[in-house]
């Protein structure tokens, strides 16, 4: 196990628990996401691990070594930061270089690395410039490159990607995927948007208000969450009493058929490829199905409409 | 904006106005004659009443005593500031309010009263009095705020993530201290580094007692001048000060450009 | 990051011991030089005439000094952030930072020679009978000339934050100009206001340097309670001058109150040792 975290507590100004007893393991070279709303402890716990923050009770592993009372200067991790913590007083070689320079590398050397890890992140160019004259997604790939640099033993991401605009986001969040192919460091991610840590991680660890909720691969977490809560953040849901139903697993049919309930199309949401209807049972509840442009034509649905809907499959949780 | 009428137009124009004539009389004028008068007699007696033995001793010391001040005003009012923004202890507020302590106590009781500290009957058995070390403790005392009181917004400011990315990449906290968060202070202690030069030149008030204003020994420029009005030597008083403000124009100018170089990477 | 608790002490240790020599000490002596002979002494010094017409001549300074410079400050804030000239901004600023830059003597320097017998402007007055270099409006001009920048420096960039929205807004509301400034653009900059108000009376009360040079020093007549300090001490009666160093001193405490309670908030401190998550980043 790369990180194991072992019964994890941190309270703040003595009354507020931002971590929970927590307890988690992470394997070596995977990329994991710790997912959650606001003021779940999905950062702290991250900068616990870093060493940035000293938890209350617990300890924290790496590499099998206990590194709870270790300073974040000799625990040999990469963090990045979401406002990118660029030295905006040097150059991009500079800043990606400083682990290298304070351990007191030679000159020739530290070039060769700064330049090629330049390369692995597609900043070659820009070496002379300041932090100051690039772009958000520039900034944070040479954060990126700075913290690998040193070659740490685990890669740790604090939401990197929430100061950027969302087609950036994207881009990023695909070039994060493919650089971790290529370099295989322990990473833990940290977000709050569940499709890009579905997207990016191999394995997702969600938490909610100091504790972890379920830790799983995204398909799981998906297909069999433990409790409401993974269950509505983890995609959207729909909810009809005891019954959690996903939009996709509406079906749609112009005719009743026994085990169907009347509804009104509301509103048809054309989302590129998908389409999302909404509608209203004639109950007053309002619900929202998921179905293909195909099927809008094909049951050439239109807003008014009344038809009827079943669930393909409902989730109940004890 | 809602259209300028003429009479709104007028009267901005007045307040401006009214302004302008308020400081040429009360700055502009006496600060015209004193340039005039110290070249009354021409350029030739200006240079005499400037190299004059007296004038030139006195300028020295205070150059020399004024740098002194600022190199060890840069180094403790930043630890001072540092040490109110980042640490926390019973009473830091009574501490943060004393700073301002040398710009509320008028300069001659502040004279006084280190005369009585570190003068003859000195309590602590240290007396510095009538020599130069006595001068520099004068400009250290009422140039206190002035490093201090730049540097710390700036502290409050400083991205502590910086200083966290640094302790990642392995540096400890003196590093951390030296490549980070010293060269982003840089402006604001140069900044208050030359107000402190500013003050210190020109200081009259707390230096005259305790320094005995001994003549090429402990006489400071300001004291030379104050001694040549009395003694009715306008010209002299006059070439003498304009050096003083001569050389406070330099000063602010060069730190001015500084600052500005330091500040180029701000985004 | 969090320095080690040695390091800690050790900075604290050595701030807090340069501020104890330098600063505390020093201002601590004032009230023990005042009472070391018992209260008589110091009664006696606070009933001197001389003591009680410097504080009359002080407060006449001020009480002059500090209305004339913050009604010009308001206005030269305004002129200056509303309605930028377009040359010779430079100019003003200077002008306005120029008092700051000045050694006092030279203060009083260049009004001797503006105002005095021979001076400029010197010989009209001395013509209308009115004396100014040796007498009290020579005072009084000498102390509105060092406390000139102080309001305006104050204002401008509370001035400049405020921004024009609310006036505008009043303005399409029906307000005239004067109705604006009194009920909107004033009460707006009410704190920058009172912070350079009181940095005015503190420079005020507290100058010396240009007012030795422009008083003569006739005691009774032309003394301000600084320049009465240095005349009983070189008389040799110290605890006078002690006594007029308390007054004065509490006078600086009092100011330093104010100040604190108008300060703007850049300057106070912000306790870092426990500190929450920031909000800005997600816990």
């Amino acid at each position: 196990m790369s990180i194991a975290v072992r019964q994890v507590t941190k309270r703040f100004d003595s009354s507020f628990v931002a971590v929970d007893n927590v307890s988690l393991a992470i394997a070596s070279g995977s990329l994991t996401a710790l997912l959650g709303p606001s003021g779940s402890g999905k950062s702290t716990l991250l900068r616990i691990i870093a060493g940035l923050e000293t938890p209350d009770e617990g300890r924290v592993s790496i590499l099998g070594e206990d590194v709870t009372r270790i300073p974040p200067q000799k625990r040999e991790v990469g963090f990045v930061f979401q406002h990118y913590a660029a030295f905006k007083h040097m150059t991009v070689r500079d800043n990606v270089g400083f682990g290298l320079k304070i351990r007191k590398r030679p000159k020739a050397g530290i070039r060769a690395t700064v330049d090629d890890l330049l390369g692995l992140v597609q900043l070659d160019g820009l070496a002379d410039r300041y932090p100051g004259q690039l772009s958000g997604g520039q900034r944070q790939r040479m954060a990126l490159a700075r913290a690998l640099a040193v070659e740490p033993k685990v890669l740790l991401l604090d939401e990197p990607f929430g100061a950027l605009d969302a087609r950036v986001r994207k881009e990023l969040r695909a070039w994060l995927r493919r650089l971790h192919e290529e370099v295989h460091v322990t990473t833990v991610l940290v977000t709050h948007d569940q499709e890009e840590a579905m997207d990016v991680a191999d394995r997702v660890t969600v938490m909610n208000e100091g504790r972890i909720e379920q830790s799983g691969k995204p398909r799981d977490l998906y297909e069999h969450p433990a409790n409401e809560f993974v269950m509505s953040f983890v995609g959207p849901v729909n909810r009809l009493g005891e019954e959690w139903i996903r939009p996709h697993d509406l079906e749609l049919r112009l005719e009743p058929n026994g085990t169907t309930s009347e509804a009104m199309i509301q509103r048809i949401v054309h989302l590129g490829f998908e389409v999302r209807v909404e509608l209203v049972l004639d109950d007053g509840r309002h619900v929202s199905a998921q179905v293909t442009r195909r099927e809008v034509e094909e049951l050439e649905l239109l807003e008014g409409q009344i038809i009827y809907v079943r669930p393909s499959r409902t989730t109940v949780f004890a | 904006m809602p259209a300028r009428t003429g009479a709104s137009r007028r009267a901005g124009g007045l307040v401006l106005g009214l302004s302008t004539a308020y400081l040429t009389l009360i700055v502009l004028i006496p600060i015209a004659a004193v340039v005039a008068a110290s070249f009354e007699g021409g350029l030739s007696a200006f240079w005499d009443e400037v190299t004059s033995p007296g004038a030139v001793a006195a300028l020295k010391l205070t150059f020399v005593a004024s740098l002194l001040v600022v190199l060890v005003n840069a180094v403790t009012g930043t630890l001072i500031a540092w040490v109110l923004v980042r640490d926390d202890f019973r009473g830091k507020g009574v501490v943060n309010a004393v700073i301002d302590l040398p710009f509320a106590l008028p300069t001659i009781v502040a004279g006084l009263t280190l005369l009585a500290v570190y003068g003859p009957g000195s309590p602590l058995g240290v007396d510095v009095a009538y020599t130069r070390a006595a001068v520099v403790l004068a400009l250290l005392f009422v140039t206190l705020p002035f490093v201090v009181r730049a540097v710390q917004p700036v502290l409050v400011e400083l991205d502590r993530e910086m200083e966290e990315a640094a302790a990642s990449l392995g540096a400890r906290p003196l590093t951390t201290f030296r490549r980070i968060i010293l060269p982003n202070l840089m402006p604001a202690v140069l900044s208050g580094a030359a107000l402190s030069f500013g003050k210190a030149v020109g200081e009259f008030g707390a230096v005259v007692l305790i320094s005995g204003n001994i003549p090429f020994d402990t006489e400071v420029a300001s004291v030379n001048i104050f001694k040549s009005i009395e003694s009715g030597e306008q010209a002299a008083a006059a070439a003498v000060s304009v050096v003083l403000l001569v050389l406070s124009f330099v000063v602010l100018a060069a730190a001015d450009v500084l600052e500005r170089r330091s500040r180029r990477h701000d985004a | 990051m969090r320095s080690s608790a040695g390091s800690r002490y050790a900075l604290r240790t050595l701030a807090l011991g340069y501020l104890l020599l330098l600063l505390v000490l020093p201002c601590s002596m004032i009230v023990y030089s005042t009472f070391r002979d018992g209260l008589a002494p110091v009664w006696e010094a606070l009933t001197d005439p001389s003591f009680v017409s410097a504080l009359e001549l002080t407060l006449i300074a001020v009480g002059i000094a500090v209305p004339v410079n913050t009604i010009f400050g308001v206005m030269c804030a305004i002129a200056l952030v509303r309605r930028p000239p377009k040359h010779g901004a430079w100019l003003v600023n200077s002008m306005i930072g120029l008092p700051l830059a000045l050694s006092p003597v030279v203060v009083g320097l260049a009004l001797v020679l503006v105002y005095g017998q021979d001076g400029w402007l010197g010989s009209w007055f001395e013509e209308s009978g009115i004396q100014i270099i040796f007498s009290t409006p020579g005072i009084v001009l000498a102390t509105i000339f060092v406390t000139l920048p102080f309001v305006v420096r104050e204002v401008i960039p509370v001035l400049r934050e405020v921004g024009t929205d609310q006036d505008e807004a009043a303005r399409t509301l029906g307000a005239s100009r004067f109705q604006t400034f009194r009920r909107i653009t004033l009460p707006a900059i009410r704190w920058g206001v009172a912070y350079g108000v009181v940095l005015t009376t503190a420079r005020a009360l507290g100058e010396y340097g240009a007012v030795a040079v422009v008083s003569g020093r006739i005691a009774g007549k032309t003394e301000t309670l600084t320049l009465h300090v240095d005349e009983e001490y070189l008389r040799f009666n110290e605890v006078a001058a002690f006594t007029t160093s308390l007054v004065l001193a509490v006078l600086a405490v009092l100011t330093l109150v104010a100040m604190n309670a108008f300060k703007p908030k850049e300057y106070k401190e912000v306790a870092d040792v426990d500190r929450r998550p920031p909000s800005h980043e997600t816990v």
